[in-house]
């Protein structure tokens, strides 16, 4: 047992010099089997899964920056299992079940929340639709009710119900969903796959691979050369980028998504809760910040800041739903940078090049999907096989018209 | 942020919607690559050729050029060049 109520007694008294760092600093040997780039929730899922799932011996994790300082700490915490398409439905329910046992899988306080997701409609239609999204979600094994205007009123009292333009008129609860404190996972996932022998890697850049007739022997790096036969790549909204760096194109266009936290209120905010008629959706975090983002800006960025006009409709959109929230003041916005699909769903899947693969195209929901992106990543990278539960985030679906379209938009570009 | 319209002359970003990658213009010819055409994209973390469409002004498709780290971003010009 390595933390316990008397090591914490202990630690406080010797001023905390007996705790030890979560993972080794380790520097890159020359060969691995298999080199997974980005030391996010992703890329550290996957190499946590590839020993304990696979058995790989030698994984190294290739982190550009420090583990956690890319979009696993740029997020809104939220993990759901709302999806409506066949492929993201079977996925994120898995991911929703993984992460309820996840604490307890890594021996780590995740802050799991499962304080349930309130999706509000405003119309008749947006009713029916949020009614069939409901019955697919129940359909798939999760949990979801449909809640009248007087029932959402009993949970949530303080929305402005009868404001004109947009009334509310009830709710698609998702009682499982929930909130996970974000560094936290990184952490835990670090620390687990450090335990099982995998190479954390930080401050190490991928700058190029080695390449011959197609097949992928190694990577060039800030910190040197690196040989390994399978190479997975799970880096967000440098995606594009790195794969330019390989020699081929992505179907992905960065954009950025912003995101805010207001000072510390008392607790009121007891659900997750996303605005049917505007971009908008807020928690409350157990540090009392109200948490709350909206759409990405619509057009391409690598700037990591967002525009005035998407964070004056957040605000907008705020006041709308929650008069009551208009004096909180906001400390921090932040954008991250996002690979966006045509269609806006993500692609695991092998790349152009053997042994070359492709964990890409979060687009909104990258963080509620680490760990079952991690598992089935890993299962690719191990066995050249799709899993299961990811065997439809497939490349080339762009050319076969397979698409997983859960916008309804279609696969167009400049909608996601 | 602003754009300079050749139209209207600076304008708000609001006044103007995001069409896409300025590839788009290069459209292939019939039984050429439309998938790659459609969905790849170069999605340079720097400069990118870009359209915008001057939605709430004059009307006209635009081209611009602006850097993807900053938003720097030159005078737009007209997509279909000046008549």
């Amino acid at each position: 047992m390595r933390y316990s109520g008397l090591k914490v007694l202990a630690e406080g008294l010797r001023g905390g010099a007996g705790w030890r760092p979560f993972w080794r600093k380790a520097a890159p040997a020359a060969e691995y089997d298999a080199i997974v780039i980005g030391g996010g929730g992703h890329g550290l899922a996957t190499a946590y899964y590839l020993a304990r799932e696979h058995g790989l011996a030698r994984v190294a994790v290739l982190e550009k920056g420090w583990v956690g300082s890319g979009n696993v700490g740029r997020n809104t915490t939220i993990v759901r299992a709302t999806y409506m398409m066949p492929g993201n439905q079977e996925f994120y329910s898995t991911s929703l079940k993984m992460w309820e046992s996840l604490a307890q899988d890594l021996n780590f306080n995740l802050m799991y929340s499962p304080r349930g997701l309130l999706m509000l409609f405003h119309s008749d239609g947006q009713r029916d639709a949020f009614a069939r999204r409901g019955n697919a979600m129940l359909i798939q094994g999760d949990d979801a009710q449909l809640l009248d205007r007087e029932a959402l009123r009993a949970l949530v009292p303080y929305l402005d119900y009868d404001q004109a333009r947009f009334p509310v008129q009830g709710a698609l609860l998702h009682p499982r969903g929930g909130t996970v404190r974000h560094d936290a996972v990184a952490w835990a996932y670090a620390r687990a796959a450090d335990a099982r022998g995998v190479d954390i890697i930080e401050n190490c850049e991928v700058t190029g691979f080695d390449l011959a007739d197609g097949r992928i022997s190694g990577v060039q790096t800030t910190r040197g050369a690196i040989r390994a036969g399978r190479v997975g790549m799970a880096v967000a909204g440098r995606s594009g980028e790195l794969a330019g760096r390989a020699g081929f194109r992505l179907p992905v266009e960065s954009h950025v998504l912003q995101a805010f936290v207001t000072e510390g209120l008392k607790p009121f905010v007891h659900h997750v809760i996303s605005f049917g008629m505007g971009h908008f959706y807020i928690s409350q975090s157990d540090k009392g910040g109200l948490v709350f983002g909206g759409d990405i800006d619509f057009y391409p960025s690598y700037a990591q800041r967002g525009n005035l006009p998407m964070a004056e409709h957040v605000m907008e959109a705020a006041m709308t739903l929650m008069p009551a929230i208009g004096r909180a003041r906001v400390l921090r916005n932040w954008g991250g940078i996002m690979d966006m699909t045509p269609d806006g769903s993500p692609i695991i899947d092998r790349s152009p090049i053997e042994g070359l693969f492709l964990n890409t195209g979060w687009n909104y929901g990258g963080f509620k999907a680490i760990p079952a992106s991690g598992l089935a990543f890993a299962h690719l990278i191990a066995t050249g096989a799709p899993h299961p539960i990811a065997a439809r985030f497939r490349l080339d679906r762009f050319n076969t018209g397979a698409l997983i379209d859960e916008e309804g938009t279609g696969a167009t570009h400049h909608l996601h | 942020m602003r754009l300079i319209c050749p139209n209207c002359g600076p304008r708000d970003r609001r006044e103007f919607s995001w069409i896409g990658a300025a590839s788009l213009l290069d459209r292939p010819a019939p039984g050429g690559d439309f998938v790659a055409w459609l969905h790849l994209r170069d999605n340079p973390a720097g400069p990118l050729e870009e359209l915008w469409l001057h939605e709430a002004g004059c009307g006209a498709l635009l081209r611009a050029s602006r850097d993807t780290r900053t938003h720097a971003l030159a005078p737009l010009t007209l997509a279909g060049g000046a008549r």
